[in-house]
């Protein structure tokens, strides 16, 4: 048992004979609250729920922290520790009809940075703050602003550099991958000491070391449907640096919900592309991608590679938009989709406009909140994505070409043991390994579709058909599989 | 009930940020000087201080100042000898009326100032506090100024007077 302080806030005190505080003898944070509730019974009701919870509009704190980043009521106190009581304070106008807004429990927040430049931060942020656009007011906005970035990979390791630098004042960084050799070809926040060191562990010491004034906040594990609301709620700006299909659409959708910008950007072999998708200003990344490709026609950086200076590229258009955000500075690039091709050296830019019947940002949308992004995509949660877009052809399109007077030539890429189990009439076994040299018996002239069991091979058999020049050359989406599902239930699946 | 009093420029200055808000919901703290007789409540505003709309979702009908913020402002008024008195919010394009939500989340004793805003004006502002016993708000007076000037009403004239 120990001597607890209880800090009763300004509002509750007439319930507690004008006390201030009261000392308890109590094991846990809920309990000792409890016990000035038992002292003064006239503040039950102002604290706790019918239930006998806490309102969800009352914060407890144990010295400076919110036991809901503890262990929340269950929270052990000891001697000498200040609970506070902090209400929260809600309300708004009467909502729509038909449109109920429910109320959203507050986030856990860490102490805010000072207001106060001190001689360091003063040169430490010289040459912003010899910007007229930043200035001190704009380095304040930067120190008081909050941003997530999902994934600290090729894109965020540059993203996350130059926003630390930059003195922004909250980095979370969602990850939940370990550091591999392969990995430091272009993800320059870590070292070859740090392989085999958690990716958040890693970037949390980096980052500090290069400004001690970010608070830099490991968010470990994946961003799922149940979390995202709630991780993402408490940022300004989210940076998606994803690698899949899922966690894109994902954050997305949490974005919109929200109203949030999301800063995007992709990257696949020489090729990146960045945007800003803002619903509240310009489309977002369903407007621009209502569906997410096959799961399988797409190969990630892992299977296709990737230049290892294109991340950094097209992560610090990233960073700059997040910036330009945060300062109100500039023409950010919301709807606008930038294309950048290395091998070119070439910048594009594509105008996006917003879907009047995107499901999700539209006034008519149809999606109020999140789904199961792993099975929208038709992937495990581990699947990786990616950016590229290839030639494709639909099972059905499939067919109707096939019944032409010209169909197609039919390119089979599996191995002979699978061309046993079924296989298209007509097709033209030549395994994925043999293609290079099997070359001469593709007729360039002709329309070719490769396909293989549901099309991960047959994808980069494309890729590498139409890289070798041949023109006309398309990708069965879902494979043979998706086609005897589809078209022709005769055709035995395996 | 003694009425609250709000000099004219911090009324503006109330005015300005709902304005400035619009079309989402504006919020913050209502500086006070103490009472001597605490717990009674403070009537005389002497600054405001503009706070975060931290509400995840439509802040165009719902504010939320977070605990920390609030933590952060009471640490900061109180060593400079004054109290948070109390709260105020902007009700884009509906009345100056606390809502059933602003009921339900109201504290006793502090002041909340509501306002009414559209794209082009402040048509409208009104005090009110809880009524801790009967769980209702209830108007209070709200008058510009201070007690050492005259009470007019005037500074609230249309079409910002209710």
């Amino acid at each position: 048992m120990s001597k607890t302080t209880v800090k009763i806030p300004t509002p509750l005190r007439s319930y507690a004979g004008g006390s201030a505080e009261a000392r308890v003898d109590a094991p846990t944070v809920g309990e000792a609250v409890a016990r000035v509730a038992e002292t003064y019974p006239e503040l039950r009701r102002h604290l706790f729920a019918a239930d006998g919870r806490l309102r969800s509009f009352v914060s407890v704190y144990l010295n400076d922290e919110d036991v809901r980043g503890l262990d929340r009521e269950s929270t052990p106190v000891k001697d000498g520790d200040i609970v506070s009581i902090v209400p929260a304070i809600a309300g708004g106008s009467p909502a729509e009809a038909g449109r109920p807004t429910p109320f959203t429990p507050l986030p856990v927040v860490p102490p805010a940075a000072p207001d106060t430049f001190g001689r360091d931060d003063l040169r430490r942020y010289s040459r912003h703050l010899l910007l007229p656009e930043v200035g001190v007011a704009g380095q304040k906005k930067l120190r008081q602003a909050k941003v997530l970035l999902v994934g600290a990979g090729g894109l965020g390791a540059p993203t996350a550099l130059y926003l630390a630098a930059a003195g922004v004042g909250e980095l979370g960084l969602v990850d939940f991958d370990e550091i591999e050799l392969s990995n430091l070809q272009r993800q320059v926040l870590y070292t070859t000491a740090d392989v085999g060191r958690p990716k958040l562990d890693a970037a949390k010491d980096r980052l500090e070391a290069l400004n001690p004034g970010v608070r830099v906040i490991p968010v470990p594990g994946r961003l799922t449907s149940e979390n995202a609301l709630d991780v993402l709620g408490r940022y300004d700006v989210i940076v998606d640096g994803t690698d899949n299909f899922p966690t894109r659409y994902l954050v997305n959708d949490a974005c919109v919900l929200l109203g949030k910008p999301a800063v995007y950007g992709s990257i696949y072999r020489f090729e990146g592309q960045a945007s800003v998708f803002d619903a509240k200003r310009g489309p977002c990344y369903r407007c621009l991608y209502p569906e997410p490709p096959p799961p399988d026609l797409v190969p990630s950086c892992a299977e296709g590679g990737v230049l290892g200076v294109l991340p950094g590229l097209i992560g610090i258009v990233q960073a700059t938009e997040t910036i330009k955000i945060l300062l109100g500075v500039g023409e950010p690039l919301i709807g606008r989709l930038l294309l950048y091709d290395a091998l070119a050296m070439q910048f594009r830019e594509l105008k996006l406009r917003k879907n009047p019947t995107c499901v999700l940002c539209s006034p008519n949308a149809t999606q109020k909140g999140l789904i199961d992004y792993p099975a929208f995509c038709g992937v495990a949660p581990s699947a990786d994505g990616g950016a590229a877009g290839l030639p494709s052809i639909t099972p059905e399109q499939l067919r109707d070409e096939l019944r032409s007077s010209d169909p197609p030539m039919l390119l089979d890429v599996r191995e002979p043991n699978e061309w046993e189990i079924v296989h298209l009439p007509n097709a033209h076994l030549i395994p994925r390994a043999q293609l290079p040299d099997r070359l001469n018996e593709i007729t360039s002239a002709r329309r070719v579709v490769v396909y293989c069991r549901t099309g991960g091979r047959s994808s980069q058999a494309t890729q590498l058909l139409l890289d070798l020049g041949f023109a006309n050359v398309r990708n069965l989406t879902g494979g043979i599989t998706a086609y005897a599902q589809k078209v022709d239930p005769s055709l035995p699946t395996y | 009930m003694r009425p609250v009093r709000v000099p004219e420029p911090l009324l503006q200055e109330i005015r300005a940020h709902a304005r400035d808000t619009y079309p989402d919901e504006c919020c913050g703290f209502l500086i006070a000087e103490p009472d001597p007789a605490l717990p009674d409540r403070p009537r005389q505003i002497v600054a405001i201080q503009r706070a975060a709309n931290e509400f995840e979702g439509e802040r165009r009908r719902r504010f939320v100042i977070r605990p920390e913020e609030l933590r952060l402002a009471e640490r900061a008024v109180e060593s400079a000898g004054h109290v948070i008195g109390g709260f105020y919010h902007s009700h884009p394009d509906h009345p100056a009326r606390p809502s059933t939500f602003d009921e339900e989340h109201a504290w006793p004793w502090y002041t909340y100032v509501v306002l009414s805003v559209t794209a082009t004006e402040v048509p409208a502002i009104g005090a009110f506090e809880l009524d801790g016993d009967a769980g209702v708000f209830r108007e209070v007076t709200l008058r510009a100024g201070t007690p050492a000037e005259s009470e007019v009403t005037a500074s609230l004239s249309a079409p910002e007077t209710r």
